[in-house]
């Protein structure tokens, strides 16, 4: 039998790091096949390579049975190949049936766009593949989950037969996650061939026919789904066992540090963001804060750490009203923040780690002398201390830190934030994009700064995470608290199910 | 130089390190170097198109810099204003702001400074000199509040409201000269500055002036506050990412109106230099678009102060020596714009002075 | 002397004429920030063309040859803006005021060699008005639109299809996808590069058209910087406009509207000439002001890097 696709030692180097390192992959007609590996094992570049995107270092490709060049996405398409990126590649101020068009444009007399006629085409796509969508709405309005659904229509509309899917349930609440993989099947029953980018191990084995595991770059192996089990996959996957479990010493509750009372913000579009939120943290407390990303918390920690202000309720820290506080206000009282998104909003990339290090207190003493001379001699020994203390691998102090790795980076934010003594932390997302051993050294960093008596917000989109590490858990839908739970009383169902607006009782 | 993993490196000895840092400062220069070799072949082009011989004329432009000590002290004299220029759009872009307005900022600094020059008799030096170079930088930095308050508070974008409010300094000064401040006669200045507002010449009988000195300190003052103060540092913070400075606690919008009012200030002051140290009053027109230049020279010198004071020099030996050009080989003066566009154009595109780099490497 | 002196039919009739170099060259604003280049070269691609229609109607006698040569040297421009900004990544401002500064230097440097002077070239043939048969004949309407330089016509034209290329063609939502998320473009399939290329090529072509209208269709001559900042105020037409075609001609008609009162003021001697000449640009900084905040502009102007 003809595979529908083959890849045939597919090797891809970019500066520093082999991507692929001689790949063999296949998948056959009307098969769904996982692509599982952790992150940064390689696996959406050697998609990226199949859909044109990239050209490999060498390697072959077949489709059906044809060698082919494969140089530019327009040829992948040709083909019949088409792919669902994990960011979306949706044209925000255009409708759906524009976006699904793009590129293939639908037209009366070939110089104007015939929009009836492509909304009808999406309706068409959209009934017999159980994805629905509005033709015509912008698509700046809908949801992520309906987005990644126009996303497959417009691969559908261009004639896909081998259907690639980057890490789709990575922004889904498992009730959409259960609507996606009724589509896989849908489209499956219609002879497609489905690739399915993954690292969550569950849902690979439950939707996908084989499995392909690749590990920092080689493949490990291909497995029948029906032959292998979740540790074994797991064991493919890593080199270590992960540390599931974190111990935390046992405090006794000391009051609260943050109060947050009935805040109340706008997006950047001016639409209601926070509704009303309500919570607090004690004194060696990590609030794990779940929630499907676009319900409110960005904009929750832009309130927090005083980049976006409020339009009502209050913000208490220790009993200090600082709703209104600037950054810098907030930062000598004792809040931390670690980003979500390091390279934009924690560290400026081409400073030096010595200049990032002293970035919040570069007008205080002892790095400023009468706040405005620099004490460079100051800054190099704290620097050097902070280098010592997060074992931080760089060159030296003066190395900028756009040439450090993801992990050493978010060390340097860490120790920023961390060394300052901070009374509450914020951490947004800080284990996106790192590999095992950089998220077990974040993770453990959170726990002691709780064990010694910080304030812990953390938001995470990784439910294991935050069931890992919360003392509690509070789950945001729509710029509301809708929950606060005892993690050992609760489990990812019923938490899938708060995030996505449901009601338990 | 990718750091991946665990495990650094440490540079061994000191001897090493220098030179390296040595290179990589040379590295650092060379797309420039290459840029203004590009621009005067391309010129050279343009010359020899238009029935010009290029040799000749840039021979003459060099005679005419630096030929004698007439054409030397010419040359800096010309160079310093554009040292100004060139400073205040450097430090407007080191915190991400684009201030092309500075010819304006200039015409109107020197106006202020020749308003105070004039306006008072018998006050003494150490008193009058100050003030009128105040009063520059005040005007100058007038100049600049407008549009970084536009931009900080309406998200007015700087490129168009600082060439506008440019258009604006020049018909204001242009109306102030030509009717209420006229002096008589025929060419449309103002009368004299009184003596003890004027900057003494350094090189007679060239036209140099204290003006340069201030200029050579006004370099070491800017990478000093650069580099060693605090407001440098949110300065550079803020241009090089302001969603990370503003997370650090920097207030980026304060710090992004000070930097371009303290452009705009430099850009003043340097037009206070050229009404109390050239010319002695203000005269309409006195700047050939000294503003530009200094744009240009901001870029050349790789945006940093040293190197603006070799690409000012440049540029002077330019204006300097195009004079003694255009006198002996007739071709217009306006080759010199001509060159210091091209020097932008190449400057502006990185990325071809490394591909030049590459194919010179593979033939070689 | 009273108010009907300066406001009246021809007051409008005028500014229809001055409105059109700044809407051609905001059109070529728009359609170069909607592929996601910055463009402020339009000042110098206007420039470069003014001079160049007027030298090729010098040599040939024939003012619609200078047109069209007038606009092909804005496309050129527009090539090596796409060249320095798409190809090579540079900063787009600082290309942009390299091509200024260009022709800054280029056109009294070409004028001194071709007319043996700086600041003016001689005389040349030039686009004459038309009337327009049954247009001109109707009262009021007819002063204003019904005899124009045949440029004030096409101006009009173009806004117009440029409105309806941009949102109602293929190639327009290809252009503002290019824009607004070049990755999606890319993977649409569409080639980002090319489609960047176009947008700031015509961006040139209708910069050029514009500036040749000041030298050919309103003049028969050029002069030294007869542009005179009007390439900016049509930046400043674009963001007023919200980057669409007929909201920039809406705003140009403003701007046009107080460039024609300071003419008819200057000549009538009321005020000093500076304070008058003045007073577009102080309006393009309150105009920026009060209208900023609202308008976003549509694009992403990142250079697109592949990988």
């Amino acid at each position: 039998m003809t595979q529908a696709v083959e890849m045939l030692g597919i090797t891809k180097t970019f500066p520093g790091v082999v991507a692929n390192d001689h790949i063999d992959f296949s998948a056959a007609k009307s098969e769904t096949h996982g692509l599982l590996g952790e992150n940064g094992a390689g696996k959406t570049v050697l998609m990226s390579i199949l859909y044109g995107l990239y050209r490999p270092d060498s390697g072959r490709i077949m489709v059906d049975g044809e060698e082919i060049r494969m140089d530019s996405p327009a040829t992948a398409i040709r083909h019949g190949i088409g792919m669902v990126h994990q960011h979306f590649m949706l044209v925000p101020s255009l409708t759906v049936a524009e976006n699904v068009v793009l590129g293939n444009e639908v037209t009366r007399s070939r110089v104007v766009l015939d929009t009836k006629r492509a909304s009808d085409e999406v309706r068409v796509f959209s009934e017999r593949c159980n994805l629905k969508v509005d033709p015509d709405a912008p698509v700046h309005t809908l949801t992520v989950g309906v987005q990644q659904r126009v996303e497959i229509i417009k691969a559908l509309h261009r004639g896909a037969e081998i259907l690639i899917l980057d890490e789709p349930t990575a922004i889904l609440t498992p009730q959409e996650v259960e609507e996606l993989m009724k589509a896989i099947r849908a489209l499956k029953a219609q002879g497609k061939t489905v690739i399915f980018i993954s690292h969550k191990l569950r849902e690979v084995l439950s939707i996908c026919d084989r499995v392909t595991v690749l590990k920092k770059g080689r493949l490990v192996g291909t497995v029948k789904t029906g032959e292998t089990s979740l540790s074994q996959l797991a064991t493919m996957m890593v080199d270590r066992q992960v540390l599931e479990v974190f111990k935390k010493k046992t405090v006794q509750g000391a009051g609260a540090v943050l109060n947050v009372e009935d805040l109340q913000a706008v997006d950047d579009r001016g639409l209601p963001a926070l509704k009303g939120i309500t919570f607090d943290i004690s004194v060696s407390e990590i609030l794990g804060l779940a929630g499907v990303e676009g319900n409110g918390q960005s904009e929750l920690v832009e309130a927090l750490t005083g980049l976006r202000r409020v339009r009502g309720g209050r913000i208490l820290l220790n009993k200090i009203d600082i709703t209104a506080a600037s950054p810098e206000k907030r930062i000598r009282l004792g809040v931390s923040h670690v980003p979500a998104d390091r390279n934009r909003e924690g560290l400026i990339p081409d400073f030096s780690v010595m200049e990032n290090l002293i970035l919040g207190s570069q007008s205080e003493e002892p790095f400023a002398r009468r706040h405005t001379v620099l004490d460079y001699g100051a800054a190099s020994r704290y620097a050097d201390g902070l280098i010592a203390d997060y074992s931080i691998s760089t060159p030296g102090r003066e190395t900028p830190v756009r040439n450090l790795s993801g992990g050493t980076q978010q060390r340097v934010v860490l120790a920023r934030e961390f060394s300052r003594n901070p009374k509450l932390i914020i951490a947004y997302q800080p284990t996106r994009g790192l590999d095992i051993g950089a998220t077990e050294y974040v993770r453990g960093k959170l726990v002691e700064m709780r064990d010694n008596g910080c304030a812990v917000l953390l938001i995470s989109a990784d439910l294991d995470e935050i069931r890992a590490l919360s003392d509690r858990i509070a789950v945001i839908f729509e710029g509301r608290i809708v929950a606060l739970k005892d993690p050992k009383k609760t489990d990812e169902e019923e938490l899938g199910l708060l995030m996505a607006g449901g009601k338990v009782d | 130089m990718t750091e991946m993993g665990e495990g650094g490196h440490r540079e061994i000895g000191l001897s090493p390190r220098l030179l390296a840092e040595i290179r990589s400062g040379l590295m650092r220069m060379l797309p420039q170097v290459i840029a203004v070799v590009a621009a005067f072949i391309v010129g050279a082009v343009v010359l020899a198109v238009t029935g010009y011989d290029p040799v000749d004329a840039y021979a003459m432009m060099l005679r005419g810099a630096f030929g004698d000590i007439y054409g030397i002290g010419q040359t800096l004299t010309k160079a310093t204003p554009i040292i100004f220029t060139a400073l205040a759009f450097l430090f407007a872009m080191k915190s991400g702001l684009f201030n092309i307005g500075a010819e304006g900022q200039l015409v109107i600094g020197a106006f202020a400074a020749a308003l105070v020059g004039i306006s008072f008799d018998g006050l003494p030096a150490l008193i009058h000199v100050p003030l009128a170079l105040l009063a520059g930088a005040l005007a100058g930095g007038a100049w600049g509040f407008i549009p970084a308050v536009l931009k900080a508070k309406l998200g007015a974008h700087e490129v168009i409201t600082t060439m506008m409010l440019s258009y604006v300094a020049t018909y204001l000064t242009s109306y102030m000269v030509n009717y209420p401040f006229k002096a008589p006669g025929w060419v449309a200045q103002t009368v004299p500055l009184d003596p003890s507002a004027q900057l003494p010449r350094i090189l007679p009988p060239t036209q140099l002036s204290a003006s340069f000195i201030i200029a050579i300190i006004l370099v070491a003052l800017t990478y000093i506050i650069l580099q060693k103060t605090t407001l440098g540092y949110e300065v550079r913070a803020s241009g090089l990412n302001p969603v990370a400075a503003e997370s650090g606690g920097i207030n980026v919008k304060r710090t992004m109106i000070i930097a371009l009012v303290v452009s705009g200030a430099m850009a003043g002051l340097g037009g206070a230099g050229e009404v109390m140290g050239v010319h002695d009053r203000f005269i309409e027109g006195f700047s050939p678009g000294y503003g530009w230049d200094g744009l240009a020279v901001a870029l050349v010198g790789g945006l940093h102060p040293v190197g603006v004071v070799i690409a000012a020099i440049l540029f002077g030996a330019l204006r300097s020596g195009g004079m003694t050009m255009t006198r002996v080989t007739h071709v217009p003066l306006d080759i010199v714009v001509i060159l210091q566009s091209l020097v932008i154009i190449f400057v502006a595109a990185p990325m071809l002075i490394r591909y030049l780099l590459r194919w010179r490497e593979h033939k070689g | 002397m009273n108010i009907i002196d300066i406001i009246n039919v021809g007051l409008f009739a005028a500014t229809l004429r001055m409105a059109t170099p700044i809407t051609l060259a905001a059109l070529g604003g728009i359609f170069s920030e909607r592929v996601g280049v910055v463009n402020i070269a339009l000042e110098g691609m206007m420039l470069t063309s003014a001079f160049t229609g007027v030298a090729i109607s010098y040599y040939t006698g024939n003012p619609w040859l200078g047109v069209l040569a007038a606009v092909a040297v804005g496309g050129l421009l527009g090539l090596i803006h796409a060249i320095l900004t798409v190809t090579f990544k540079g900063n787009q401002i600082v290309s942009g005021t390299g091509i200024n500064i260009f022709a800054l230097g280029f056109t009294p440097y070409m004028s001194q060699i071709i007319w043996a002077s700086r600041g003016a070239s001689s005389s040349v043939n030039s686009i004459k008005a038309i009337s327009i048969p049954i247009l001109d004949d109707i009262p009021i309407i007819g002063e204003i639109l019904g005899n124009q330089t045949p440029l004030v016509y096409v101006m009009i034209v173009l806004a117009f299809i440029a409105q309806f290329v941009l949102f109602k063609t293929p190639i327009g939502l290809r252009i503002r996808a290019v824009g607004e998320h070049p990755a999606a473009a890319d993977t649409a399939g569409i080639s980002v590069v090319r489609v960047k290329y176009l947008g700031v090529v015509v961006s040139g072509m209708l910069a050029g058209l514009g500036g040749v209208f000041l030298s050919l269709g309103q003049l028969s001559l050029f002069t030294w910087g007869m542009t005179g900042g009007r390439g900016f105020i049509a930046l400043a037409a674009m963001i007023f406009g919200r980057w669409m075609p007929l909201g920039a001609f809406g705003a140009s008609l403003m701007f046009g509207f107080a460039d024609a009162l300071q003419m008819r003021i200057q000549s009538l001697g009321l005020l000093p000439p500076q304070m008058v000449l003045m007073l577009p640009y102080i309006l393009t900084i309150v105009a920026l002001a009060g209208v900023v905040r609202k308008a976003t502009p549509p694009s992403d102007y990142k250079p697109y890097d592949k990988g």
